[in-house]
């Protein structure tokens, strides 16, 4: 079935060019209107399957299988960052919310599926590598996942070579030199994410590629849609498992940005149907992509609803949106906060430590060990435990009382208000004295009249910094508010520096004199909150004692959680602290580095993330050649001499954008980042590198071997290298297993670089 | 055409290169030859002859507006500003020949201080602080420098953007934002390095486009002069700062395609490339190193007195500063048991072992005698190398010498308080995975804790130790862990020296490798340390890290008020460069709101207008003749610029170190030169699209007029940021300013 007037061939288009200036405006309609039809091209023909089976693609699929699921549950003990993983999984197990500042949540969410599928109730210690696995850990359906995404790398290895314009002998060589490297098994048959990444990376580059090839034949055909798709969808899960994935998807958007401009150049194709077409691109490559990676958070924050361990890292109203914990003590908290309530005031910056404003009777010293003095008046804290002391109560200047009215009387923005320190009744108070360790802002204390002539300054003015309007009423838990100090416009901060013994190591608190200045540390919010009721003193600190209740319920909109989650998992620090293990990028190209995974707690049988020595330095020349050979092709055609043919350099021009681009995206980004880098890291720019070998030997073979006998020899040679690095696979089997134990002197004679730290067990 | 990545994309970025400078030297030409035909269309300037002369005429109006506007009031506030503290202290070192350590390159200082020296300047001032009064030191000399330097760039702008579009009107435009922005003024008139920094850039810019416009006639005189200015102007700018880096990125960039350019003509030979090649390498590449390098020779040459920067250097480069006491020093070679010695950190900025009567605060590790490292040379320093087993005095002249091996097990004992240099498996103070060093003993009298294994690195066993030639490391013998610095800076327990700690991973990295600087041995044979002075590449090199080291150093703090790039386009927030109160005279650096949001707006506008025209031309769409011009124009001339801006203000995301406004200086000159452009397209566009002439050249006018009127009336509005005013801060009501606060976030 056809729609008339569409015709089937790419280039006609939708060939329909008003004459006259008046039908302009109609033909462009019934332009989209058919363009329309096109695109939804897929609708009109009958869904047909065609089972097209390459035995090839079976095999190795096969054998990959064989090499990443051989004996999966071994062995039976925590192996490496497993204990880093595994904690996560257990959280998502008991549905306990937790933030990984190291990736979004998408490849946890894998790794919990393998624990879902397998019953895993969660109930495991991941305190230490080597921990045996209790028996209600599902250890092969936890290493199923990513085991199975290695594997069937091989199978897409192969694939890609393919669409890459190679020979089926180019794209076995690739499958199978992925299938024999050493380091890509070891990372594959763990609970560990890399392996998921490299599966992602490579599907996004082979649907963009069947993709891309589907557009000459095929535009908006169903397989058309379905590879553009698919590549949208595979590059945001590639970022939802690991962050370094986005630079895969910044080398797919610009090979498809650069068809895409082609496309633009293309003037046999009317400019309705270029734009369908940027359109298409932009709705699968931008905004699936975007939708996907939210979709991730979405799942994340209904899976982990429970309050946990990392709690403290959010806001209040983030925290009061998890059940358990915070929620818990604020569930039914009034929500306005009115003259005479009774509010902890929790700081919104929350660095280094989330810390509630405190105060307690001592006082600051009155001179302190550099010299200085001080006003020697009660100490003001923030303090990162919760605590009686952390009370507060919310004073009308005009009025002595301090209990809520009836009905309340609802303090708004712009409202001067005094805080009273709720068990020692002083007013929170700053002046014109240096704060003892930011001396360029203001001390900040609890006023105690030693009549000396230094007056209360305690009037506060509230400024709500998320607010509406200009009257809005400060809420518990929403509103984040700055108090702004009336006499000298200060504002209250958090330093974020730790005061000496005297301060018992809490945390220090200062008027700040750029007011103007917005940052994070000026705000607070209310979190704890009730209305006080009591007149006198002594009820008033049983009152404080007692927890807070009372029952409204507020729920924090999901995009304000993904905005609010998202920016704490990208600013939370990780301490980069070194690591035995850690090496620097520069030691991966050549394999200098190698990490120590497990080792059993007898034998020396042991995991040992090493690579394929032979094919890392294959891949490596590989690489090289390839630059070289490009540039020296480059400028030969730049002076209109052309070694290879048009479309033999085109095609070598796109395996070199995506193979050589993909190993360079993925590696030279390492050298950028502060944090602790391990050999690992390197795996996804390998995985690329390793597609690259195959086609650099094969255009050898092609194009620089000139005669037949060359030709026989260079094949020779081939085979031979690569039964040396079968070779290669084999001597490192046992390392890459840690199934069979090998003796001292074998793993000394393994030690093929000093760099290697090989375990040797004592005698 | 198939969809093919990367030939299809050389290809076509080739052809439009190679078009692009003919179509430009064809329109070149075709804009003068042709006045007659286009005068129809190009508005009021009329005939060429007035339009030669005028040019003349309003550069030189431009420069003087720039030199009234810069020198104007620069003798106020006659105190210290800002960072004036630092630069200002900086140029009388040089005075003083005294050695200091700054993040940047020398040259900028170089020039202040040669500026106060012509001037009559005699370096005796302090510059301890911003609001000291200068009395009686002249001051001037200084300032004008920078004022002059900083005028220029208004003339500069003027002619870049003249040579880039050709149109009078553009070029006046960007003068006159350059001119009447207030922050360019600010910081155009105080002792700073930017005022340098930008006239290396914006000359090196100018040099560039002027070199390009001589491409037509290769090898010629004018054509070797610009070429080997923009040279010249390179490494003055990396010389100021290493922001001159991005200006050699731009230049690079634009020499690069140039070179493919002309690679790809058939009808050059490839010895006329080859030619062309050699030039740009001897002038763009060979001509500034030579530069750069000199401005070095020249500092060490000239600083050559011990001053405040010794400790951040190796010892090596010590020995070649006057006043410091490793200078002419003789000291023993070998180390031999019963030494006093002092042992420096091998990483750049790290220091010295230093112990003091000081013990670690309760909680944090065993309450024992601290252990750090300190980059001044004090008594605390000194340590003695004892053998481990007996507490005799190897300094008795009964005994013989006995040298300290390869190998050897040692104890430390500090000289001052008579404490060993101990370790234990208690965490370290700040390092968690690391373990405590202390000072432990009494009168040298401690345990087994306190024996370490001296090794040299890449040496065999039973070697001696020389002094500052051989890399030890120092090994705990019970622990097996080796003595480093993690260069993190403890709290004020710890007087903010480095901590100190014993590292169980055994990688060999310069943080746990050590020499031995300071040596005295009464037993011992002096030698000259004439021997170990380092060549010039070497301290060149060190040089470099130190800065390098120095400037990753420079972190904000979590809790302070930073400046974040995406503050500065919008001109979010100024910097305070004088007073506070309303009593006091203050200047505050903040860009003239107008001017940087007109330059915001037109970054937009030309990404739009850019890729419209763009597009349109991959879709084959004939232009007229005349926007095809103003395309061409906008497309090369603001392409250019907008690589500028952009090379000059993203790379600051990336960095991890503290940033401030001014930063984004650089890359504003090249917005604004920007906006001329393309607001002179712009209404040459509209003007060319409407039918009536005299209407189109009455609009075109009256275009230009108002935006140039508008750009002077807001310099009056806002010129009290950059001159200085006293009376209540602008958040008073009353204060004639009040009105003038746009932002809230502003604080003048």
């Amino acid at each position: 079935m056809r729609v008339r007037g569409l015709p089937a061939s790419r280039g006609g288009g939708v060939g329909v060019v008003p004459d006259a200036g008046r039908d302009r405006g109609q033909g462009v309609l019934q332009e989209l209107l058919l363009l329309f039809y096109k695109m939804l091209g897929f609708l009109k023909h009958p869904v047909v399957v065609t089972a097209n089976i390459n035995l090839n693609v079976v095999a190795l699929t096969a054998v990959g299988l064989l090499s990443r699921l051989w004996q999966l549950s071994y062995p039976g003990a925590v192996v490496f960052d497993e204990v880093y993983y595994g904690q996560y999984i257990s959280f998502y197990m008991k549905r306990i919310f937790f933030l990984d500042g190291s990736g979004p949540p998408f490849g946890h969410m894998l790794l919990a599926l393998g624990g879902y599928l397998g019953g895993f109730d969660g109930n495991f210690l991941w305190n230490r590598i080597g921990a045996e696995y209790s028996s209600n850990v599902p250890v092969r359906s936890l290493r199923l996942l990513p085991a199975a995404a290695g594997a069937l790398s091989v199978p897409m290895a192969y694939q890609i070579l393919l669409e890459l314009g190679s020979s089926h002998c180019a794209a076995m060589g690739a499958a199978l030199l992925m299938l024999i490297e050493n380091a890509l098994i070891t990372q594959s048959r763990l609970m560990l994410l890399e392996s998921v990444l490299i599966f992602f990376n490579l599907l996004a580059v082979l649907s963009y590629l069947k993709f891309s090839n589907s557009q000459k034949q095929r535009p908006f055909s169903p397989s058309w849609w379905f590879w553009l798709m698919l590549t949208g969808v595979a590059c945001s899960c590639a970022v939802g498992v690991k962050y370094v994935g986005v630079f895969t998807y910044l080398l797919v958007l610009a090979v498809a940005g650069v068809h895409a401009w082609h496309l633009i150049g293309d003037r046999t194709l009317s400019n309705v149907c270029v734009l369908g077409h940027l359109l298409a691109r932009a709705a699968a490559l931008l905004v699936t992509p975007a939708a996907t990676y939210v979709l991730f958070f979405y799942v994340h924050l209904s899976l982990a609803y429970r309050s946990g361990p990392h709690d403290q890292i959010m806001s209040s109203a983030f925290q009061a949106s998890l059940e358990g914990g915070l929620a818990r003590i604020t569930q039914g908290q009034p929500l306005e906060v009115a003259y005479g309530s009774q509010v902890t005031l929790k700081n919104v910056f929350g660095k280094p430590v989330p810390c509630w404003l405190h105060s307690h009777q001592s006082t600051y010293p009155v001179v302190y060990e550099s010299g200085r003095g001080s006003s020697h008046q009660q100490q003001v804290t923030c303090y990162p435990f919760k605590d009686v002391n952390n009370w507060w109560i919310v004073k009308d200047p005009g009025r002595h009382q301090l209990v809520v009215n009836n009905p309340p009387k609802p303090v708004r923005h712009g409202d001067v208000v005094q805080l009273v320190h709720g068990m020692t009744t002083r007013f929170l108070n700053t002046h014109d004295v240096a704060a003892p360790l930011s001396p360029h802002s203001q001390e900040v204390s609890c006023y105690v009249d030693y009549n000396i002539s230094m007056p209360a300054q305690n009037l506060w003015r509230l400024e709500i910094v998320n607010r509406d309007s200009d009257t809005e009423v400060w809420k518990t838990i929403l509103s984040e508010v700055r108090l702004v100090h009336v006499n000298t416009s200060t504002v209250l901060k958090l330093s974020g520096a730790h005061l000496p013994d005297w301060g018992f190591r809490q945390l220090e608190v200062v008027g700040e004199k750029m007011a103007r200045a917005y940052h994070e540390s000026t705000v607070w919010n209310v979190e704890e909150h009730r209305y006080g009721k009591s007149q006198e003193q002594k009820e008033r600190e049983v009152e404080l004692h007692s927890p807070a209740q009372m029952d409204v319920s507020r729920n924090l909109s999901f995009v304000a959680r993904f905005l609010e989650l998202q920016w704490r998992m990208l600013t939370a620090k990780s301490d980069g602290s070194e690591h035995k293990y850690s090496s620097s990028p520069l030691d991966w190209v050549t394999l200098d580095t190698s990490i120590a995974y497990w080792l059993h707690p007898r034998t020396s049988a042991q995991i040992h993330l090493l690579g394929n020595v032979v094919i890392w330095a294959s891949a490596g020349l590989a690489t090289v050649l390839y630059v070289l050979l490009f540039v020296w092709y480059l400028l030969r055609r730049r002076r209109k001499i052309c070694d290879l043919p048009e479309d033999s350099w085109l095609r070598w021009v796109l395996a070199g954008a995506l193979c050589a681009g993909g190993w360079a995206v993925n590696y030279l980004p390492f050298f950028l980042m502060e944090k602790t880098l391990f050999l690992y890291h390197y795996l996804p720019a390998l995985a690329f590198q390793i597609l690259l070998l195959p086609v650099v030997l094969e255009h050898i073979s092609d194009h620089l071997c000139r005669t037949q006998l060359l030709r026989s020899l260079f094949s020779a040679l081939l085979v031979a290298w690569y039964s040396c690095a079968c070779h290669v696979f084999n001597a490192l089997r046992p390392l890459t297993y840690g199934d069979r134990s090998l003796s001292p002197s074998e793993l000394k004679a393994l030690r093929w670089k000093d760099s290697w730290d090989i375990l040797i067990r004592k005698q | 055409m198939p969809p093919v990545v990367g030939g299809g994309l050389a290809g076509s970025e080739l052809r439009s290169r190679r078009c692009g400078p003919q179509t430009a030297t064809v329109v070149g030409p075709d804009k003068t030859a042709d006045p007659a035909a286009r005068s129809l269309k190009r508005p009021a300037w009329g005939s060429r002859h007035f339009e030669a002369a005028g040019r003349w005429a309003l550069l030189a109006l431009v420069t003087l507006l720039s030199f009234a506007t810069r020198f104007h009031r620069l003798d106020q506030p006659p105190h210290v500003c800002w960072d004036e503290t630092h630069f200002g202290k900086m140029g009388s070192y040089y005075i003083n020949r005294t050695f200091f350590f700054d993040v940047h390159p020398p040259l900028g200082k170089m020039l202040i201080g040669l500026a106060g020296y012509l001037s009559g300047y005699d370096g005796t001032f302090l510059f301890q602080k911003p609001g000291d009064k200068y009395e009686h030191h002249n001051y001037m000399g200084m300032r004008g420098f920078c004022a002059f330097l900083g005028s220029l760039l208004v003339p500069f702008a003027y002619l870049t953007v003249w040579e880039l579009s050709k149109s009078l009107p553009a070029a006046l435009l960007t003068a006159a934002l350059l001119t009447f922005d207030t922050g360019c003024l600010t910081l155009s008139q105080y002792i700073l390095l930017d005022p340098i920094l930008m006239f290396f850039i914006m000359a090196a810019m100018l040099s560039t486009v002027k070199y390009n416009s001589c491409a037509n006639r290769p090898f010629s005189a004018p054509w070797w002069f610009w070429l080997s200015l923009t040279g010249i102007n390179l490494a003055g700018a990396l010389g100021v700062k290493f922001v001159g880096l991005f200006i050699i990125l731009q230049v690079g960039w634009n020499t690069i395609s140039d070179l493919w350019h002309l690679f790809g003509d058939l009808s050059l030979s490839m010895v006329t490339v080859g030619k062309h090649l050699a030039a740009r390498v001897l002038c763009l590449i060979v001509l500034p190193l030579t530069l750069y390098t000199a401005t070095y020779a020249v500092h060490f040459t000239v600083l050559n007195k011990s001053g405040p920067g010794d400790g951040f250097f190796s010892s090596a480069f010590q020995s070649r500063l006057s006043g410091n006491n490793l200078h002419n020093a003789s000291i023993p070679e070998h180390l031999a048991y019963g030494s006093v010695i002092t042992v420096k950190n091998l990483r750049m900025a790290i220091g010295y072992l230093h112990s003091h009567r000081h013990l670690y605060p309760e909680g944090i590790g065993a309450r024992q005698q601290q252990v750090t490292t300190y980059l001044h040379k004090d008594y605390n320093n000194l340590w003695i190398i004892k053998k481990h087993n007996t507490n005799a005095d190897p300094l008795d002249p009964s005994f013989p010498v006995e040298f300290v091996r390869h190998g050897d097990i040692i104890r430390l004992e500090h000289k001052e308080t008579s404490r060993n240099l101990h370790s234990h498996y208690h965490e370290a103070p700040l390092t968690r995975k690391h373990y405590q060093v202390t000072g432990y003993g009494i009168n040298g009298t401690g345990d087994s804790n306190d024996f370490w294994r001296i090794e040299v690195v890449n040496r065999k066993f039973g070697n001696r130790i020389k002094v500052l030639r051989s890399r030890i490391r120092l090994i705990h013998l019970v622990t097996g862990c080796v003595l480093g610095s993690s260069g993190k800076v403890l709290p004020k327990w710890g007087w903010e020296q480095l901590e100190v700690t014993c590292t169980p991973y055994l990688k060999e990295t310069l943080n746990s490798i050590w020499n031995v600087e300071d040596h005295i041995n009464p037993k011992l044979p002096n030698i000259s340390l004439e021997v170990l002075q380092p060549s010039f590449p070497e301290v060149l090199l060190e040089s470099h890290m130190v800065m390098i080291r120095g400037n990753s150093g420079l972190k904000p703090k979590d809790n302070e008020f930073t400046s974040k790039p995406w503050h500065w386009p919008i001109n979010y927030q100024g910097l305070r460069f004088s007073g506070i109160n309303d009593t006091d005279f203050r200047v505050y650096l903040l860009g003239n709101p107008v001017v940087w949001w007109l330059n915001l707006l037109s970054i937009a506008l030309y990404l739009l207008l850019g890729s419209a025209i763009a597009i349109a031309v991959q879709r084959g769409a004939r232009l007229p003749a005349e926007v095809e011009g103003l395309s061409q124009v906008l497309l090369r001339g603001g392409g250019q610029l907008l690589l500028g801006w952009a090379l000059h203000y993203f790379p600051f995301f990336l960095m991890g170190r503290i940033l401030y406004f001014h930063h984004y200086f650089p890359a504003m000159l090249f917005s604004s030169m920007l906006t001329g452009i393309l607001w002179d397209t712009l209404l040459r566009l509209w003007a060319w699209s409407l039918a009536s002439s005299s209407l189109a050249r009455g609009l075109y006018v009256v275009g230009n007029l108002g935006l140039l009127l508008g750009t002077a009336y807001s310099f009056y509005l806002f010129h009290p940021l950059a001159y200085g005013m006293v009376g209540p801060l602008a958040q008073d009501p009353q204060s004639p300013m009040a009105g003038l606060r746009w932002l809230e976030s502003w604080d003048f």
